[in-house]
């Protein structure tokens, strides 16, 4: 493993883990594909404010963003309080039209400059480390020495490492930092907005501090990974936590975990000597296969545990159906023709297949005992059972 | 300037044949985005038009051709696909549609674009154009062939909503009531998602991912500010989309002067979002002009009756209704209630209030009943 590597996956760990952060608010406020529209938004702002600057590398563009990414968020908001069009549909009216006005200027004005839309929704890691951060001097090295696999020395200067490895390590301190300092107030507002607001809390405030946070990860994500999959890092490996946990800090920790794994499994997965594809993709399609996984196993949430549990509800209701019917009749005058295997088909409308299972069961369970000629009695525990659901005892 | 003539000369041929499949694809994109929008299911287009990615790279890497056929096939089960999978997540587990959305349409399009990539890494035949053609559609590059495909998908789907229209209608609007007479909702809700996916798929090559979206969902939000009923906002849907997929086209090509080309993807949506805007505007009842207009109207009425009951209040002090009382009292007795001297000028236009000297006024013996009147008026309420 070269420095080149190293570089590359510390990036894509640090980049991961800062998406992953606000998204778990974003998964558990239903505001989910606010990162989409945001993360397509961005063009627009640095189309803008490249206008404005003439200049691809200027920070302004980064700040001209993460101003998209607000207005966005503004514009839903607005259009969602005319009451005129739902949330969703607002979202998807919003982010198209910006994301347009964007495409169009790039391809009516800004021919052969170096931005086109591909770079804004795709990203490319694997160049992300030879634009290096450098103090005093200048660094020499470009995207040309990617092949040579490792990172081209500077003139001159103290080389600080990649430049996006600072810019996304400020914004994950950001975004930890954000988190920590108002993490009750941050829990209130997403689990009771309402009493949030009785508390004297400003819900509204978190919001837009939350967005902004959105905003600003997107737009130093974008660079390194592309738009599409910010918003997989956002919404994916939250979404993953979520079915894994019920308590809000170990899903904030199961997120960022998940989405740094994301970042090396996904580097390795599209490294030459594997897929030799693009690295943004495999990452999500890391996180995909993370998510199917727990969609299916996670031991409470998962499809499975889920599907399992169900179905012992049925079998466990029909036991206690069952239990009921026999109690309702015994020691009358009809117990004889009552409670019998082949009258449940009858009374309780099951098939005669159903039933017979259903009369196993309750008999492994000690509930009743099939005697001679299909005639089904109560056992103590039985009586008990049905008893206890109507609300004898 | 072209003018209709021109448009039908033999050279416009192509724009002609464009004009078209952008007219049919707003028509067929919009009536079903109606019911899209209507469900709170506005997003599903931008999940489904983005889930298509990896059917159409996959459909390439097993054909080896570019033939429309297969990559829309690709695209059609790719889309479904993730559909379904978002009904299963939503229906199993606690994660919510809006983040289940996410989930599927950032992981598909993540695994479309590992095996565009790899495609284009490991065979010769690939070029990046096929990328930037699936974000971004070539709208100007429509041939007859491929417009006619789109119109016979489009009739198709038209048709369909057309055989089942009672009962989309009420799986849109009620469909626990729709349950309960036996309708099959699970079957129908498929139906009805399989035909926005083929609208989706068709449209993915002429205006692309990205935008396929917009052409769902703008048209039918425009069309909901006119209308209270599903008839008429399906068809002003798909008209409005129609609108906007000819404009679009056209301007396309009257904006396009070489060098410059301008795709005409993005153009139709921002002909669509301009419909939009006008209807949220000026939209008769919804629209946010007349809305704005209406409230105005209430404060300026709300103000008048505050100054009224102000005057009726100052005239109880007095035996006289000619006791006028200074202007300075009024205001301050009116403070937040908008501009006093322009309220009195009104009351004096109705003969309500009258001025009894500079800056002096006082109430009339109609607007002394008129106060009563509306005193009693408010208790009742």
């Amino acid at each position: 493993m070269s420095l080149l590597d190293l570089e590359v996956q510390a990036i894509l760990v640090v980049t991961a883990s800062a998406c992953a952060l606000p998204g778990v608010f974003l998964v558990l406020r239903r505001l989910a594909l606010m990162s989409d529209a945001i993360s397509h938004s961005i063009l627009f702002g640095i189309v803008l404010a490249f206008f404005i600057t003439r200049d691809l590398s200027s920070p302004l563009l980064i700040g001209g963003a993460a101003l998209a990414g607000i207005v966005t968020v503004l514009l839903v908001e607005g259009l969602h309080r005319t009451r005129l069009v739902k949330e969703d549909a607002a979202i998807g009216l919003v982010f198209p039209v910006l994301f347009c006005i964007g495409v169009l200027l790039i391809s009516g004005f800004l021919r052969g400059v170096h931005l086109d839309e591909n770079c804004v929704l795709l990203g490319k890691p694997e160049f992300a480390p030879f634009n290096r951060l450098v103090i005093g001097g200048e660094a020499t090295a470009s995207a040309e020495h990617a092949d040579h696999g490792h990172v081209m020395p500077t003139r001159g200067g103290i080389d600080l490492g990649p430049k996006s490895l600072w810019v996304m390590g400020i914004i994950l301190i950001i975004n930890l930092t954000f988190i920590l300092l108002f993490y009750k107030e941050l829990k209130l507002a997403t689990f009771d907005a309402s009493l949030a607001a009785a508390l004297g809390f400003a819900p509204w405030l978190l919001h837009y501090g939350l967005m902004v946070l959105v905003s600003i990860t997107a737009v130093g994500a974008f660079e390194t990974v592309g738009s599409i999959l910010v918003v997989a890092l956002m919404i994916v490996p939250p979404a993953t936590a979520y079915l894994l946990t019920d308590r809000l800090a170990w899903m904030i920790g199961f997120s960022a975990l998940l989405a740094a794994l994301c970042g090396v499994l996904g580097y390795w997965l599209a490294h030459p000597r594997m897929l030799d594809t693009c690295i943004s993709g495999s990452m999500a399609t890391v996180a995909g296969a993370m998510f199917s996984l727990v969609l299916l196993f996670a031991p409470q949430r998962g499809v499975l545990a889920v599907l399992r549990r169900r179905q012992q509800q049925r079998w466990d209701f029909a036991q206690l159906m069952l239990a009921i019917h026999l109690f309702n009749h015994e020691k009358t005058a009809d117990a004889e023709r009552e409670n019998r295997i082949d009258h449940l088909q009858e009374h309780l409308n099951w098939d005669p297949r159903f039933a017979r299972r259903v009369v196993r069961r309750a008999e492994r369970r000690g509930l009743i005992r099939l005697e001679e000629e299909g005639m089904l009695r109560l056992t103590t525990p039985g009586r008990a059972a049905a008893e206890q659901a109507l609300q004898l005892q | 300037m072209m003018t209709l003539a021109d448009f039908f000369r033999p050279e416009n041929y192509p724009l002609r044949v464009v004009v078209l499949g952008c007219g049919a694809l707003g028509l067929v994109s919009g009536a079903l985005g109606a019911f899209a929008v209507l469900r709170k299911q506005s997003l599903l287009g931008d999940a489904i038009s983005h889930a298509a990615l990896p059917g159409v790279a996959l459909a390439f890497l097993l054909t080896q051709t570019k033939e429309p056929v297969f990559l829309l096939t690709g695209a059609a089960l790719a889309s479904w696909l993730g559909t379904l999978l978002v009904m299963v997540i939503v229906r199993y587990t606690r994660i919510k549609y809006d983040a289940a959305l996410g989930v599927m349409l950032s992981v598909f399009f993540g695994v479309g674009l590992v095996v565009l990539t790899y495609i284009q890494n490991h065979s010769t035949k690939a070029n990046q154009a096929g990328l930037r053609n699936f974000l971004f559609g070539q709208a100007g590059t429509l041939l007859l062939s491929d417009v006619i495909v789109i119109v016979e998908l489009a009739a198709l789907v038209l048709l369909v909503l057309a055989l089942f229209w009672k009962e989309f209608k009420l799986l849109s609007f009620d469909p626990d009531y729709a349950a309960t007479l036996g309708y099959p909702i699970q079957l129908l809700d498929v139906l009805l998602t399989t035909l926005l996916v083929i609208a989706i798929v068709t449209g993915l090559q002429a205006v692309g991912a990205v935008l396929m979206s917009a052409l769902i969902i703008a048209p039918a939000a425009a069309a909901r500010q006119w209308t209270d009923r599903l008839g008429v906002m399906v068809v002003l849907a798909g008209l409005f989309g129609a609108t906007a997929g000819v404009a679009g086209g056209l301007l396309g090509d009257l904006l396009s002067v070489p060098p410059v080309a301008l795709p005409t993807g993005p153009l139709v949506v921002l002909c669509v979002s301009a419909i939009v805007i006008f209807s949220l505007l000026l939209a008769p009842n919804r629209g946010l002009v007349w809305n704005g207009l209406r409230e105005m109207a209430r404060r300026r009425q709300l103000q008048l009756e505050a100054i009224l009951d102000h005057l009726y209040q100052l005239s109880l002090q007095h035996e006289s209704l000619d006791h006028g009382h200074p202007f300075a009292v009024v205001r301050s007795m009116a403070v937040g209630q908008g501009n006093v001297l322009r309220s009195l000028k009104e009351l004096e236009a109705r003969g309500w209030a009258r001025r009894t000297g500079p800056s002096m006024w006082a109430i009339t013996e109609a607007g002394l009943e008129e106060a009563r009147r509306r005193r009693i008026v408010r208790q009742q309420e």
